[in-house]
């Protein structure tokens, strides 16, 4: 008989816990990590999955991940793969946290390339230091971020760096998706006399986010917008309209989106500011701290460009959405040898929309 | 939004442009100067100049208070932030301003400098008094707007005995540069000056009157809003009309006749005049500046840390001196919008988002320049090809 006694485990000590240098270590410690943080949490993402032998999809311990097959995909559908690295402070933030910015952002980018997404991998970087409680609330925070989009978090990593090495936690995720025979969604698709389509009130969480930032804390109803728009462009795909790009103004804002679309198709723009949706409150703290809304991030808001005789068509199918009800046409793709953004003033003017420089930053005097 | 979309109301934009037509001459020029980069921002932003009559033509002033920092003293900047021990707390358009060695406080930050962006001078106070080990260094910039706030800090600092909280100040007066501006050897010829804002909230319109009188050159003191500078330039070309001279107040709704008489108080009891200051493109202008009084030179950085002026010439074909005295435009420059970008600013007048060239180049690339600038340098496409050069916009 064995004198070995079965190996005892004490269970993570989720409310009061931090996470140390082991947890990154490799060893057991890791391994509890993943077994009493992440599985619990990710589990229900995976319910949909199934093994070839019909039996539930369970993560493997191995270094790769093995993933049924999509079933019925037909000839000449693509595969899509898209990573996002999420570094945000701080973590948690009014309307959202770091976990589900990370699902939302890979997701979204390949909403973008009109993608159906399937597969998410997530790898964490966290500081020692951090509570477990703020971890296992990141981890949640992902999962019902993926079950909203209807995709699983598969397999993933972690590391551990020392106390002020780190802000607490950096994420990581890569997505899988794929996009059908006939859509081809690129930047370099404009074409003059396009409409621009915004989907949505610009601005929220990049003022979320600044409204708690050390040393800036002010009060304001503003919450982040995060959210995932693979529904919104699923609908604005099956309306028929002819879209040539889709792109969601995170960094740099719509400004910065639009000066990229147009460099890339080597057109101009025209926008209208009026037609542009701006909550009150993203207005008049933009006001008290000299920041424009244009270049301000959004988590949750996509630009579409289409063919101008389909306009109709696509803002009913946005409006018929919850994340586009108030989407509208906010210009037109112009000929522009230099590739200029402008945009007609609400006051009567002209002025250009350049790209972002460097960090919105409230002014001076 | 309450308060502000009535400054901005299109119709009575509109309205205030046929005036503005109806009232400028033809076969007149009116040459106006807005004095502060907010009014200049403001001008870009909501594309007043597209509403004003081709007989007018603003030209952009010096107050933008980043840019007329010369190398000299955001070298003096980097070398406090590089010493072991020192904290250096600026505000975030600072950062960026280019130094001797193509450094800047950003790249020094790189280098291994602490530099902490700050979004005001309480925070630099809070920097110190979490840090008693560190020596905190408050970067003061800015005219007279942001200058009581630095008061009350060190105000503070001194009730609260913080002995490693110091200020580098370079707080300057607007008044002294608008006497460099027309008293300089070949002063641009202007028919009025359009008032700061903010600083006028502060100093009144009483400094102003010298102006009228001395230069008979009409004032008026403007809002930040786009109605406020249309009804001001307004009010300018009826008093060039009439050949009067005058101060006027457009922004009585911030500013008197004496200004903020307590924030001046508190200014005069912390600071003093210096006998001169180096502007970028205005060389020394004479008491221009501001120190710190005797009272409070525990907390006056130059002294703690010895620190001498030292003046450093401007990159060779920047023309960010002329562009700040007002005699050329951003496009005169052989480096606007090629080698000088706002991603790669060779000048301080392409980094703050007041800076002449950064307002032009972000907002008003589009518009072909004003008749009277010898206008043939090629303007970039965007900043990415920044060291590529497109053909001249038409």
């Amino acid at each position: 008989m064995s004198l070995a006694k079965p190996g005892y485990v004490r269970p993570l000590d989720l409310k009061q816990g931090r996470i140390d240098l082991t947890h990154g270590a490799g060893g057991r410690a890791s391994h509890q990590l993943v077994q009493e943080v992440f599985h619990p949490a990710f589990a229900r993402t995976w319910t949909h999955l199934q093994h070839q032998n019909g039996q539930p999809w369970q993560p493997g311990s191995d270094d790769g991940t093995v993933l049924p097959m999509p079933d019925h995909l037909p000839a000449g559908h693509r595969l899509v793969l898209s990573t996002d690295a999420h570094v945000v402070s701080p973590l948690f933030f009014p309307g959202g946290d770091i976990g589900q910015l990370a699902v939302h952002g890979t997701v979204n980018d390949l909403a973008m390339m009109g993608a159906t997404p399937l597969h998410l991998t997530v790898s964490l970087i966290l500081e020692e230091g951090l509570p477990l409680a703020d971890l296992v609330r990141i981890a949640r925070s992902m999962s019902d971020a993926a079950c909203e989009a209807g995709v699983a978090i598969v397999t993933g990593d972690t590391k551990v760096v020392e106390r002020g090495k780190g802000d607490g936690a950096y994420i990581s995720t890569a997505g899988l998706g794929w996009v059908a025979a006939g859509v081809r969604l690129s930047g370099t698709n404009a074409q003059v006399g396009d409409a621009i389509v915004l989907s949505g009130p610009i601005g929220e969480h990049g003022l979320a986010v600044l409204s708690q930032r050390e040393g800036l804390q002010f009060d304001s109803p503003i919450t982040s917008d995060t959210a995932p728009l693979n529904g919104l462009v699923h609908a604005m795909l099956r309306s028929g309209a002819r879209l040539r790009v889709l792109r969601d103004p995170t960094r740099g804002g719509v400004a910065t989106s639009l000066n990229e679309i147009a460099a890339a198709s080597g057109v101009g723009m025209m926008l209208d500011e009026a037609t542009i949706p701006l909550p009150p409150a993203v207005q008049g703290a933009c006001e008290l701290m000299g920041l424009d809304p244009l270049y301000l991030a959004n988590e949750g808001k996509l630009l579409a460009l289409c063919h101008p005789d389909d306009i109709d068509t696509l803002l009913t199918a946005m409006r018929a959405h919850p994340l586009g009800r108030q989407a509208c046409c906010i210009g037109t793709v112009t000929e522009d040898p230099h590739h200029f953004v402008q945009m007609r003033t609400a006051f009567g003017g002209c002025r250009m929309l350049d790209w972002l420089m460097g960090d919105p930053l409230p002014r001076i005097c | 939004m309450k308060y502000v979309s009535e400054f901005r109301d299109p119709t009575l934009a509109r309205h205030l442009a046929q005036k503005l037509a109806d009232a400028a001459q033809p076969g007149r020029s009116y040459r106006f100067m807005e004095f502060c980069g907010g009014h200049t921002h403001a001008l870009a932003r909501y594309g007043v100049l597209d509403l004003l009559p081709p007989q007018i033509q603003m030209i952009h002033g010096p107050g933008c208070p980043v840019c007329v920092l010369p190398i000299g003293r955001i070298d003096m900047a980097i070398e406090l932030a590089s010493r072991p021990g020192v904290i250096l707390a600026s505000y975030g358009d600072t950062l960026r301003v280019p130094a001797s060695g193509q450094l800047s406080l950003i790249r020094a930050r790189a280098q291994g400098a602490d530099v902490r962006i700050v979004y005001a001078v309480d925070d630099a106070l809070a920097l110190a008094r979490a840090h008693p080990d560190r020596d905190v260094v408050f970067l003061a910039i800015g005219f007279e707007t942001t200058t009581p706030p630095t008061a009350v800090a060190l105000q503070t600092a001194q009730r609260e005995d913080l002995g490693n909280f110091s200020v580098l100040c370079n707080h300057v007066l607007t008044p002294a540069a608008m006497h460099a501006i027309l008293d300089q050897p070949e002063p641009v010829p202007l028919d009025g000056l359009v008032g700061p804002a903010h600083v006028s909230t502060i100093i009144g319109t009483q400094p102003y009157e010298v102006f009228a009188s001395r230069y008979h050159l009409p004032v008026v003191i403007a809002g930040f809003e786009p109605l406020d500078m249309m009804q001001a330039i307004l009010m300018l070309v009826q008093q060039v009309n009439e050949g009067r001279a005058e101060v006027e107040n457009e922004f009585t709704r911030a500013v008197s006749h004496q200004g903020n008489t307590r924030a001046q108080a508190l200014v005069h009891e912390v600071f003093e005049l210096r006998d001169d200051f180096a502007w970028r493109g205005l060389d020394r202008i004479p008491h221009s500046a501001l120190r710190l009084r005797p009272a409070y030179a525990r907390f006056d950085a130059e002294l703690r840390f010895g620190l001498h002026d030292r003046s450093v010439p401007d990159h060779p074909q920047c023309l960010c001196g002329p562009i700040l005295r007002g005699q050329r435009q951003p496009v005169d420059c052989k480096l606007f919008g090629t080698v000088c970008t706002p991603d790669n600013p060779m000048g301080a007048c392409m980094v703050s988002s007041e800076g002449a060239c950064a307002a032009h180049y972000a907002y008003g690339r589009h518009r072909a320049p004003t008749a009277n600038t010898e206008a043939s340098t090629p303007t970039s496409g965007p900043p990415t090809s920044a060291a590529t050069t497109e053909p001249h916009i038409p």
